[in-house]
């Protein structure tokens, strides 16, 4: 999936947001940086509590009160001809692709044809003069708009398959009407309409169409877990992020939706971040895969390699830890110690006291997240080759 | 194990006959049930001495009711469970009889279930939260009246630190909110462990522990087998745990084994069609390998008065006329102790 002409649809730099409690700050995420592309599946990996939601609540905005966002940018890239999107990016931090080079600044308007980007290069302010139909990969940065340019960018640019989602059905409404009040919020249908718009999103998602007017208690679990699916994709959106879409389904209703998601993302050519504990189903529907522990992306990069040869030494423990059917029947080691605990969290890298590998310097000073091999991306010390 | 290997027969702890469990169906608050759920609808299996043996299915299929009957939490139906049980604990195997606990009651059922104990899937509910981490592993002694309060202090310890909870006087006396969900698992197992029972019944102990704490539990518990000779009845729905941790496996489905042999064997040939479906299913944690997933119809229902055929008739990618309109077959040897309960193999 990773081809030349991949461009990216999301890019997350430098994310950074603590939780406030009673008992102190919950650093839960620190720093994370990826990107997501046209079309792809990205797998986010992790075991609970590292993170993996937060990243996920935090791109979208969706963060409770007691969160504080600390820093980081989210650009969320869309075609300039949408001019909504243009709109929003007026004034705020942008990234713009032009001829396959990434430029960054301020997007100002000239005239109803001319844009100008305002720039730094070589440490001196630049400005770049760009008609409307030059502007093919317009990346806004989410964290600088305000909650009301936000909303529009909530489902219909980036949807959310929350985790436990199909226990969200109201139990006192038809599922069909659920979806249709979710539609005609967020788009100008008429009732007809959008029960049309319900009816193929049922038959994409593998339900009756006769469903729609059955209440949740009439579903199965896999049959809410659809619904649920088909309430994302009811707005046609870019990016979709599945929280462990499937992780209370028996294996069977598992599969049957992990590769109907897989086919719908395929031939809508969606993005997907898909959010998991389990590092099997990530192998399966993921093109690039980002593992995370205690609130640090530790580890990211196409899927083979970091399955085949990681180079942190978590992910190697991670994979190493996991009972396979197939394969040699081989003793599984334990990884020794817990995860910490984000209040406080060990000092330099958040891995290094229950890591085989850790020397003096992991304990002191936090290791940078670079590439360590062609496209693979890891933060550590004592890199596995 | 050493001792296990030198046996030089396998030695059977515990036989199932014919066991069914039926719960009725409510219609009405004064209406007789007409209806019954048959959760477990005559099963018959050995466990053999230091085993593990696997329940495998989906929710519904009647794995943690089977367990529940084992331990006798409830009474089954119908049906017999016969078990090796000491008759007095201070002494040794030789002292064993082979006893139908099916129908056990008062103090008998009382003495009976020294022998056997149960760890529970959620280490968060299964721990009273009021009671201290010393309360929880000694509340076997202190029912069944054994020994001081020095000598369970003593007991409590060796038992944790046995399942890796060191140093054990760090423990004893806090509480299960102060600890982690595998610590609590390792308290369950304490617990479980503290009457040295012959037979655990663990009702997915580890599916609700992160990877990197699963596996400690897991290798704790295949410890345990090895040096105690602990058989178990090891529920869960994870096929890769499964053949992890059990010797022999039996699959489930609405209330019947349709499968049973030894894990690999099971694994790597299954003979059922819903055995096949199920092992297909099954996410493989390497990018490189392709599946062929076998796809069957519809969904797992309830099995309420099920009608008198095979149960997985309905979903049956391979049924025939033969099985519309015959009983549920049996379940049969297919050699190499590999059963399948199938007219179509």
């Amino acid at each position: 999936m990773t081809t030349s002409t991949s461009y990216p649809v999301l890019q997350v730099e430098h994310l950074t947001m603590h939780y406030t409690t009673r008992k102190g700050v919950v650093k839960a995420v620190e720093d994370v940086s990826f990107s997501l592309n046209k079309g792809e599946a990205l797998g986010l990996v992790g075991e609970s509590g590292c993170g993996k939601t937060s990243v996920a609540l935090t791109i979208l905005r969706l963060l409770p009160e007691n969160a504080q966002f600390l820093g980081g940018h989210v650009y969320f890239f869309r075609d300039g001809s949408d001019e909504a999107h243009v709109r929003r990016a007026l004034g705020k931090p942008v990234k713009i692709l032009l001829n396959g080079r990434e430029h960054q600044g301020r997007l100002l308007e000239v005239n109803r044809a001319q844009l100008v980007l305002e720039t730094q290069l070589n440490g001196r302010s630049q400005q770049i003069k760009l008609g409307r139909s030059d502007i093919t990969h317009l990346g806004v940065d989410l964290t600088a708009l305000s909650d009301e340019e936000m909303r529009p960018i909530r489902w219909k640019g980036i949807s959310m398959i929350f985790q436990a989602a199909m226990n969200s059905l109201n139990p006192v409404y038809k599922v069909g009407d659920q979806l249709i009040e979710a539609i005609q919020t967020h788009m100008p249908l008429s009732l007809p309409e959008a029960r049309e718009r319900v009816a193929q999103l049922f038959q994409l998602v593998g339900l009756d169409r006769q469903l729609m007017d059955r209440y949740p208690h009439e579903y199965s679990g896999g049959m809410k877990q659809r619904a649920v699916i088909a309430m994302a994709l009811a707005c046609d959106p870019d990016i979709i992020i599945a929280d462990e879409p499937t992780t209370a389904l028996d294996v069977i209703v598992q599969d049957k939706i992990l590769r109907e998601m897989r086919q719908i993302q395929k031939k809508l050519n969606m993005s997907m971040i898909y959010i998991s504990h389990d590092i099997a189903v990530i192998a399966e529907v993921a093109d690039r895969v980002g593992v995370m522990y205690a609130g640090s992306l530790v580890e990211f990069g196409p899927s083979e390699p970091i399955f085949k040869s990681p180079i942190h030494p978590y992910t190697k423990a991670l994979m190493s830890a996991f009972p396979s059917i197939k394969g040699e029947k081989v003793k599984l080691t334990a990884l020794p110690g817990e995860p910490p605990d984000l209040i406080k969290p060990p000092s330099g890298c958040r891995f290094h006291p229950r890591c085989p590998y850790a020397t003096e310097i992991c304990e002191r000073e936090v290791p940078q997240f670079i590439e360590h091999k062609p496209n693979q991306y890891a933060a550590c010390w004592n890199p596995l080759t | 194990m050493v001792a296990l290997q030198t046996q030089t027969k396998t030695e059977i702890l515990v036989r199932v006959e014919n066991l069914r469990m039926l719960y009725p169906v409510a219609t009405g608050v004064f209406a007789r049930a007409r209806s019954f759920i048959h959760a477990v609808d005559d099963i018959s299996f050995d466990i053999n001495r230091g085993e593990i043996f696997g329940l495998i299915g989906e929710s519904g299929c009647g794995k943690t009711t089977t367990g529940k009957l084992l331990v006798r939490l409830i009474t089954p139906t119908s049906g017999h469970i016969y078990m090796r049980v000491a008759q007095d604990p201070s002494t040794d195997s030789q002292g064993e009889q082979f006893v139908d606990i099916a129908t056990l009651e008062g103090r008998a059922l009382k003495a009976f279930r020294r022998n056997v104990q149960m760890i529970f899937q959620d280490p968060y509910e299964s721990l009273n939260p009021r009671m201290t981490i010393f309360d929880i592993v000694s509340e076997p002694l202190s029912i069944h009246g054994i020994g001081s309060i020095y000598e369970r202090e003593e007991r409590v310890a060796e038992l944790l630190s046995l399942v890796g909870l060191t140093p054990p006087e760090s423990f004893l006396f806090r509480y299960p909110h102060e600890l982690s969900g595998g610590q609590r698992q390792r308290v369950a197992i304490a617990r479980a462990m503290i009457l040295n029972p012959s037979f655990i019944v663990a009702d997915e102990p580890t599916s609700m522990l992160d990877v990197s704490i699963r596996t400690g539990v897991m290798n704790l518990m295949l410890d345990l087998r090895e040096e105690f000779g602990i058989s178990y009845l090891y529920i869960t729905h994870d096929l890769a745990v499964a053949r992890y941790m059990c010797d022999r496996i039996a699959v489930m489905y609405l209330g019947k084994i349709v499968e049973l042999g030894p894990t690999e064997e099971v694994i790597q040939n299954p003979l059922h069609p819903y055995t096949r479906a199920l092992i297909s299913a099954v996410p493989i944690p390497d990018p490189t390998v392709e599946r062929q997933p076998i796809e069957i119809k519809g969904g797992v229902s309830k099995p309420i008065d099920p009608p008198p055929r095979c149960r997985f008739y309905e979903r049956c990618p391979i049924a025939t006329e033969r099985c519309a309109h015959s009983d549920h077959p049996p379940l049969e040897d297919k050699g190499n102790g590999h059963f399948a309960a199938c007219y179509e193999i």
